[in-house]
């Protein structure tokens, strides 16, 4: 380990953990808050009654469907993109994988808290968990939500795995530079890893296991989530396209969450040295291609409603083209075409900052597509004398602000805890040299790319 | 059973009736206004022409009790679900309150607590005993009167009969004062409803969504 750049490599990154500035503590406290009113207000909610919110008859899915929708959705961000770099063998992913991975993870559990907070009767949400009971009852497995059930608690033990096991070499690195409770802690998490050869062996195989398994998982979830649309014979949700739509989608917007992720850490922790505007350059060109995918999904889903002219279905279709929800529809192609499309073809465009742009774009351009397939269809099903409206109230919106802040602030107490670059693998990526890493580490020079 | 539209004249006693015969709780006009008013039955009303030779239609719309009911599979917890007689029940006490079998009912006929109940004076001294309150967070919707259907079942077996035909009558069916109303036995070929439903002028609602239901609208005829 005297490697003079691993040296400074591994003082880099872990200063974060070892100097706290009073702005963290700020920023933790200011989030802190907001979190813990968005709490507050669901407290308030199941006390008050779910009449607090803006849901109605017939639209009775709005704010926390599309938030559930919007933030499984980011999730796949991490754990599919790091996956599929890591299989290629993309060199560039090093400094990426990590703080990839750890979006999947927090998004995942936020988005899994909505179906929970939407229910009637939130307090018996383990009804949907199947378990011997006393009420000698098992959940229905034809419905969807108990495949949603299924499918997220999966894709969280899967991920949570993923995320966990590339950063115990790291822990054992913390831990060989700690004292005291810091040691003891560290040292727990790093799960007596040594560093010997077979240990190293077990990391890799472990590792290449989860990120084949992975991508199916991750596939499958999103389908999952849209299958709770399309299982139903609701207007424009009863589609066969809504799986691959979805996946897509849930692509589309993960990476345009991992990019303003990053390029907040590289702001704010300073690793410049590690986040190079190419990684920006490549997840900008992946970001364009999923824009021009979303693109061409739209463009199938609304011509074969268009032609096929059923009477249900084109009411749905005109109110979102023209009607009363053509102004947040036409918003949302301008966010998810327009926008990113300009920025991200022209390669004068495609810098840091443009990709930060282009990424904000979509992630508003994304939540109101969910928002768009959610509310516009409830609200005009098929007997015109119940069609109804939806309006949000104070405290759906409360609880909607209060996940970007849960988000962000999970986000931020981990880069205080964890390297949220992965140190071993910069090394090993950086200079492999069989002295200092095991054979098994080694790697295919394919694929290298060097800023 | 079936509805004849040709007899109904909008008068809304039905709805008057199940809201007395179910405990269905009155939300006031701020909660109606934002739609959360709950109506197991409801009269709609289409316009037909344009003014001055615009003609007023009504539809009662309640569940339709299909037999391929698209809010049964949907439900994690088995609170929408089929009995043996056929009906589509609503166990209140499994319902958790995920919404979905009111999203995928495309007859918008199943209502949420949004609040635990009330009743403004007096209506809250004629609650009805057979029947249960819901509490604030979980689905409801027309049960046929099952209480009545129950009732009249237990009556004829201890009386060592059958149920004869016309006996069991609904709240809403009971206070049709224009007889637009019929319910009875589908399984039993001479029974009114069977013999109504068989009309040449019955139509189901949405019956090409395949949810087979069990009401049938006997058309209004079209005038010379």
């Amino acid at each position: 380990m005297s490697h003079p750049a691993h040296e400074r490599l591994t003082v880099d990154l872990l200063r974060p953990l070892e100097q706290t500035s009073w702005r963290f503590y700020l920023l933790v406290a200011f989030l802190g808050s907001i979190v813990a009113m968005g709490l507050g207000t669901w407290l308030y909610q199941m006390y008050m009654g779910f009449g607090m919110t803006g849901i109605n008859m017939p639209v009775y899915w709005a704010f926390y469907i599309t938030n559930f929708v919007f933030w499984i959705g980011i999730s796949h961000a991490g754990t599919l993109i790091s996956a599929i770099l890591r299989l290629v063998n993309a060199g560039w992913r090093r400094p990426v994988t990590r703080c990839a991975e750890v979006i999947t993870a927090f998004a995942l559990m936020i988005g899994a808290m909505f179906p929970i907070i939407h229910l009637g009767r939130p307090w018996l949400f383990f009804w949907l968990v199947p378990y011997p009971n006393q009420r000698l009852i098992w959940p229905n497995f034809r419905s969807p939500l108990v495949w949603d059930f299924f499918a997220i608690s999966t894709y969280l033990t899967g991920s949570l795995l993923f995320l966990f096991l590339p950063m115990i070499p790291d822990f054992a690195l913390i831990r060989d530079r700690a004292t005291g409770f810091r040691r003891r802690a560290y040292g727990l998490l790093s799960l007596g890893w040594r560093g010997t050869t077979t240990q190293w062996h077990r990391l890799e195989t472990a590792m290449q296991i989860m990120a084949i398994a992975i991508i199916p998982v991750a596939v499958s979830v999103h389908t999952i989530v849209s299958f709770d649309f399309s299982m139903a014979p609701v207007p424009m949700w009863h589609s066969t396209m809504f799986g691959p739509y979805f996946v897509a989608g849930a692509i589309f917007s993960g990476i345009a969450g991992l990019i303003i992720a990053m390029a907040s850490l590289r702001k704010f922790l300073h690793l410049e040295r590690y986040l190079h505007p190419v990684h920006f350059e490549n997840l900008g060109k992946l970001l364009l291609m999923m824009s021009l995918l979303w693109g061409y999904f739209i463009f199938a889903e609304r011509l074969t409603t268009w032609f096929g002219n059923d009477v249900g279905e084109m009411n749905v279709f005109y109110v979102t083209q023209r009607g009363s929800f053509s102004p947040l529809y036409w918003t949302m192609v301008v966010c998810n075409l327009v926008i990113p499309f300009t920025i991200l073809a022209l390669r004068w465009l495609r810098t840091i900052a443009g990709c930060v742009v282009a990424s904000f774009s979509v992630c508003i351009g994304m939540w109101l597509e969910r928002f768009l397939i959610v509310v516009p269809s409830l609200s005009h099903k098929y007997l015109p004398y119940s069609w109804g409206h939806y309006r949000p109230r104070p405290v759906e919106i409360m609880i909607t602000v209060a996940t970007f802040a849960a988000m962000t602030l999970l986000y931020t107490l981990f880069s205080k805890f964890v390297p949220i670059i992965s140190i071993w693998e910069l090394k090993a990526g950086d200079h492999p040299s069989s002295e200092l890493y095991p054979a098994a580490m080694h790697e295919h020079s394919l694929g290298e790319t060097r800023a | 059973m079936t509805v004849d539209l040709d007899r109904c004249t909008g008068c809304g006693a039905c709805v008057t009736a199940c809201h007395a015969e179910n405990n269905i709780p009155t939300v006031g006009d701020e909660q109606a206004a934002r739609g959360r008013a709950m109506h197991w039955i409801r009269v709609e009303r289409y316009w037909d022409g344009e003014f001055p030779d615009a003609r007023l239609k009504f539809r009662p719309v309640m569940c339709q009790q299909c037999d391929a009911a698209p809010c049964e599979p949907v439900c994690p917890t088995y609170a929408s679900h089929h009995t043996d007689e056929g009906l589509n029940a609503q166990v209140y006490n499994r319902c958790i309150g995920t919404r979905y079998c009111a999203n995928a009912c495309p007859y918008n006929v199943r209502f949420f607590d949004f609040f635990n109940p009330q009743w403004p004076k007096p209506l809250d001294a004629q609650l009805n005993p057979d029947v249960s309150i819901r509490e604030v967070g979980v689905m409801e919707k027309c049960t046929f009167c099952v209480q009545r259907i129950h009732a009249v079942e237990i009556q004829a077996k201890a009386d060592k009969r059958e149920v004869k035909d016309g006996e069991i009558q609904p709240a809403c069916a009971q206070s049709c004062s224009a007889k637009a109303l019929v319910f009875g036995d589908l399984n039993d070929p001479e029974s009114d409803v069977s013999r109504l439903s068989r009309a040449e002028r019955g139509a189901k609602l949405l019956e090409e969504l395949g949810t087979q239901p069990k009401i049938t609208y006997l058309a209004k005829q079209t005038q010379a």
